[in-house]
């Protein structure tokens, strides 16, 4: 069996004194999409942070292509491949579109992603390079958010609810884009509340419900009740 | 259901605190019996220490307004005393609380100000001010203008019949002023406006959407402030019997040396300032003369526990035993309740 | 022509305040940060370029290349080592920190160097003037710190605005946790911008220690001025900064004008003028 890109093993992760996961295990193969899903606090955004080294945790806890990763800094983490697109876009206001891109990049890690390519598949953010990011609408503002990241050609992508807060049709646009990026080499953990989407790109699911995995399964196979009941809880 | 309570402040160990106090009090107040000229002169140098200290903590520990100009109103406090006796004629004892209204009076037009700093720059901004004073003093020729003046004897001798018993009036004076400013500090942290106060050294913003006016309440200590440090600085230049605009407003003497004492203490809480002042005085009598030598390690002490134990020595203390000298804890006793402490 | 003479004086000495001001709201703007000690740290400035002028027996402007590479790496260490661990969002800690490191450096120095007032001579330079117009002559030395310190200041837009480096800056102070995630060490990009603010300190420190007498009590002082035309010129610009500056510098040469020891006064009555009617600034950066 291939070994899989990233292996989350039985990671707890604590906020002061309040545990937000509780042994929370999930495995990504080398190309695949994989959905998190679960209600408000289940945990999702943590499990990414965590992921991602914005919160450190159990060296052996986060193993990305065979290398222990669990404690290391964001800093170090998105050097070995692993992008975050944060939670509500989190653009830099001082940036311009295109310094908010080139930013991304700064770490000058190779691979297909450059700005032309980003601007390729964002053509709506060609038009406003120069304009100050925050003045972009909410689905433009999340492109340029994907792009950031792209930009540093991460073989692991994890983008954080990015159908929040945008309009259904902005978010299918957003999701039309998610084929084009897996097919240039690159993982995806989609965590969202919204599940309609996230079902539909992804080929594998975990539920987490209060800080545990619930239910998990290849997405085809998995029920509307079976999903239902570990969203919201039996 | 209809719940009455009271609010307790006091706990056991509040209440040898407040015996201690009552103990020391009675001792200190006699020290013209047990002690000589020096150590008069000492006693009264650590009141005023002990004094500037804990209103820089209710400044800076509790308002959260930390100001490197509190010299301003020292050395405001030592001219207005200058100033009245020699030119009004009035009496030294009585120029003393005159300098702490019109400190009190000024501070409205400089809060006025310096409110439109924040954080970082208000605290240049109150050093800006206090260098504002020392130049205007400068300039006063009736008093001494660059170089300073000394009190003319005349003023010193009206004070007390002999000398001794003009020391001895003085130490009272400084005693009772260190007492009193303890006490109305005690008593505002015990009110409503000192509910407030720790409500904004928790969290300016949770205060205000609890309706604090946060903007009202830390004028009302600004003011209060610099009415207690002036009369302090107006005690410590009628001991010193001279005046000039470096020593008036040394920022050296009357912040620095403050915010060491304040910071190894114990920011934010009461008891903090009295036990910086006391171990900074034991540092004093131990390394005598290494002049900028001790400034220099008192600095580097003061670094050390500000990022090692940033609640400093009684900070320390009270969280590992739960202790405080004054009664300021808060507690809801419902008349339901039978249990004692 | 006096009067003429007494602005264009401020003007160039506004330039040198300016320098001042530069290296402050650097460090406010990446890090939120003010550093009490920086005054003393142009003071220390001018003593290093004192032990390397009398070591090496250079000419002090010429020194400037060995005392800015010094002050960068003391201002990489300082941050690496202490600052960084003040920095959160509580303003005490870093602001008693870098007071108590003032009065550190500034008893420091009196250790080493005594309390004797010291001046680094540049040579002819200092006494070379030319006329500017009839009647109205201007010193060279003025005029070469007032062009660095505008050269010094347009280097900063430039690395601001137009370079990598510039770019962490403004990214890190936007959002740390983010900008960590675009692979930049927080620790790392404060140090780089503690290790600029006293390569700015070096130069002015050396012009400072060449145009006036120092020792070592004369930091706060400094740190005051550039504080003010931070202030008068506005937070968040660094041109408006070299007005601030040239706005004290004609305050305080007219005020001098009037009475010698209306000097320091004049300067800072205009700040709290400035402070009173218009706190922004005169020309503050309004944020999109």
């Amino acid at each position: 069996m291939p070994e899989p890109l990233l292996a989350v093993r039985a990671l707890d992760a604590f906020y002061g004194d309040f545990q937000a996961l509780f042994g929370v295990s999930i495995e990504v193969a080398p190309g695949e999409v994989v959905a998190v899903i679960g209600a408000n606090g289940a945990g999702k955004s943590t499990l990414l942070k965590c992921i991602a080294g914005a919160m450190r945790s159990r060296r052996d806890a986060i193993v990305f292509a065979g290398s222990p990763i669990g404690d290391e800094p964001a800093h170090t983490v998105v050097a070995r491949g692993i992008a975050l697109v944060p939670e509500g876009r989190r653009l830099f206001p001082s940036l311009s579109v295109e310094e908010n891109l080139v930013i991304g990049g700064q770490l000058g890690r190779s691979g297909p992603w450059t700005l032309a390519r980003i601007y390729e598949l964002f053509p709506a953010l060609a038009e406003r390079r120069h304009a100050p990011s925050t003045s972009l609408s909410g689905g433009q503002q999340q492109m340029v958010a994907i792009g950031r990241a792209l930009m540093s050609n991460p073989k692991l992508l994890l983008c954080d609810e990015i159908s929040l807060g945008l309009a259904p049709i902005v978010v299918r646009e957003v999701y039309a884009r998610l084929p084009s990026i897996v097919a240039e080499g690159s993982s995806l953990i989609v965590v969202e509340q919204d599940i309609v989407q996230a079902l539909k790109a992804a080929k594998h699911v975990y539920c987490l419900q209060e800080g545990r995995v619930a239910l998990t399964g290849p997405t085809a196979s998995l029920t509307r009740e079976a999903i239902s009941a570990a969203y919201f809880g039996a | 259901m209809n719940a009455s309570f009271r609010v307790e402040h006091a706990t056991r160990s509040s209440h040898v605190g407040t015996v201690v106090f009552a103990v020391g009090f009675v001792v200190l107040a006699a020290a013209p019996a047990w002690g000589g000229r020096d150590d008069l002169r000492l006693l009264s140098e650590i009141y005023a220490y002990v004094a500037l200290a804990s209103l820089w903590n209710l400044l800076a520990g509790y308002a959260g307004l930390v100001s490197v100009g509190q010299q301003a109103y020292v050395g405001l406090g030592g001219y207005v005393l200058f100033a009245s006796t020699i030119l009004a004629g009035v009496h030294p004892l009585v120029a003393v609380p005159l300098a702490g209204v019109i400190a009190g009076v000024i501070a409205l037009p400089v809060a006025g100000l310096m409110f439109r700093l924040r954080g970082h720059y208000f605290a240049i901004g109150t050093w800006v001010v206090a260098e504002v004073f020392r130049l205007i003093s400068s300039q006063i020729s009736a008093l001494g203008g660059g170089s300073g003046i000394s009190l003319p004897a005349g003023i010193v001798t009206a004070m007390a019949s002999s000398r001794q018993m003009r020391e001895f009036l003085i130490y009272w004076v400084a005693l009772a002023l260190v007492v009193a400013v303890l006490a109305a500090i005690v008593l505002l942290l015990r009110s409503r406006y000192g509910l407030a106060l720790t409500a904004i050294r928790d969290n300016e913003l949770a205060a205000r959407s609890n309706g604090v006016d946060v903007t009202r309440t830390k004028l009302v200590v600004y003011i209060l402030t610099a009415f207690g440090t002036a009369m302090v600085g107006a005690l410590i230049f009628l001991q010193k019997l001279r005046i000039s605009p470096d020593t008036a407003f040394s920022v050296n003497d009357w912040t620095a040396f403050v915010i060491f004492i304040t910071v190894i203490g114990g920011i934010g809480r009461v008891e903090g300032p009295i036990i910086g002042t006391i171990v900074f005085f034991l540092l004093r009598q131990t390394l005598a003369d290494l002049g900028s030598l001790y400034l220099l390690m008192l600095g580097a002490v003061a670094i050390a526990v500000m990022l090692m134990a940033p609640k400093g020595i009684w900070g320390l203390i009270a969280e590992r035993f739960g202790w405080q000298l004054l009664p300021l804890e808060r507690r809801l006793r419902f008349a339901a309740d039978a249990r004692t402490t | 022509m006096e009067w003429i003479n007494i602005i264009v004086q401020g003007v160039l000495i506004g330039g040198l305040y300016a320098m001042f001001a530069a290296g402050l709201a650097l460090i406010f703007g990446v890090m939120r940060l003010v550093n009490i000690a920086h005054g003393d740290l142009i003071v220390l400035a001018a003593y290093i370029a004192l032990m390397t002028t009398d070591t090496l027996g250079l000419n002090p402007l010429i020194a400037i290349a060995i005392v800015v590479p010094i002050m960068a790496a003391i201002g990489y260490a300082l941050q690496r080592a202490l600052l960084n661990r003040t920095l959160g969002d509580d303003v005490l800690p870093p602001l008693l920190v870098t007071f108590g490191l003032s009065v550190i450096i500034q008893n420091a120095l009196l250790e080493v160097f005594t309390a004797d007032s010291r001046r680094l001579k540049a040579g002819a330079i200092e006494v070379a003037s030319f006329p500017l117009a009839e009647g109205v002559w201007i010193g060279v030395l003025p005029l070469l710190q007032f062009v660095v310190a505008v050269a010094v200041i347009a280097g900063l837009q430039v690395l601001f605005y137009r370079t990598a480096l510039g770019r962490a800056f403004r990214a890190t102070s936007d959002d740390q946790s983010v900008a960590q995630l675009m692979g930049l060490d927080n620790r790392h990009v404060f140090a780089l911008a503690m290790a600029l603010s006293l390569a700015v300190i070096a130069v002015a420190g050396v012009f400072l220690a060449v145009r006036t007498n120092f020792d070592p009590a004369i930091g706060p002082a400094r740190l005051i001025f550039g504080f003010e035309a931070v202030i008068i010129g506005g937070l968040g610009s660094m041109w408006g900064t070299l007005a601030g500056g040239i706005v004290l510098g004609v305050s305080q040469a007219i005020g001098a004008q009037i009475d010698p020891g209306w000097q320091l006064l004049a300067g800072h009555l205009t700040f709290l003028l400035i402070l009173a009617v218009r706190p922004e600034g005169l020309f503050p950066k309004v944020q999109g």
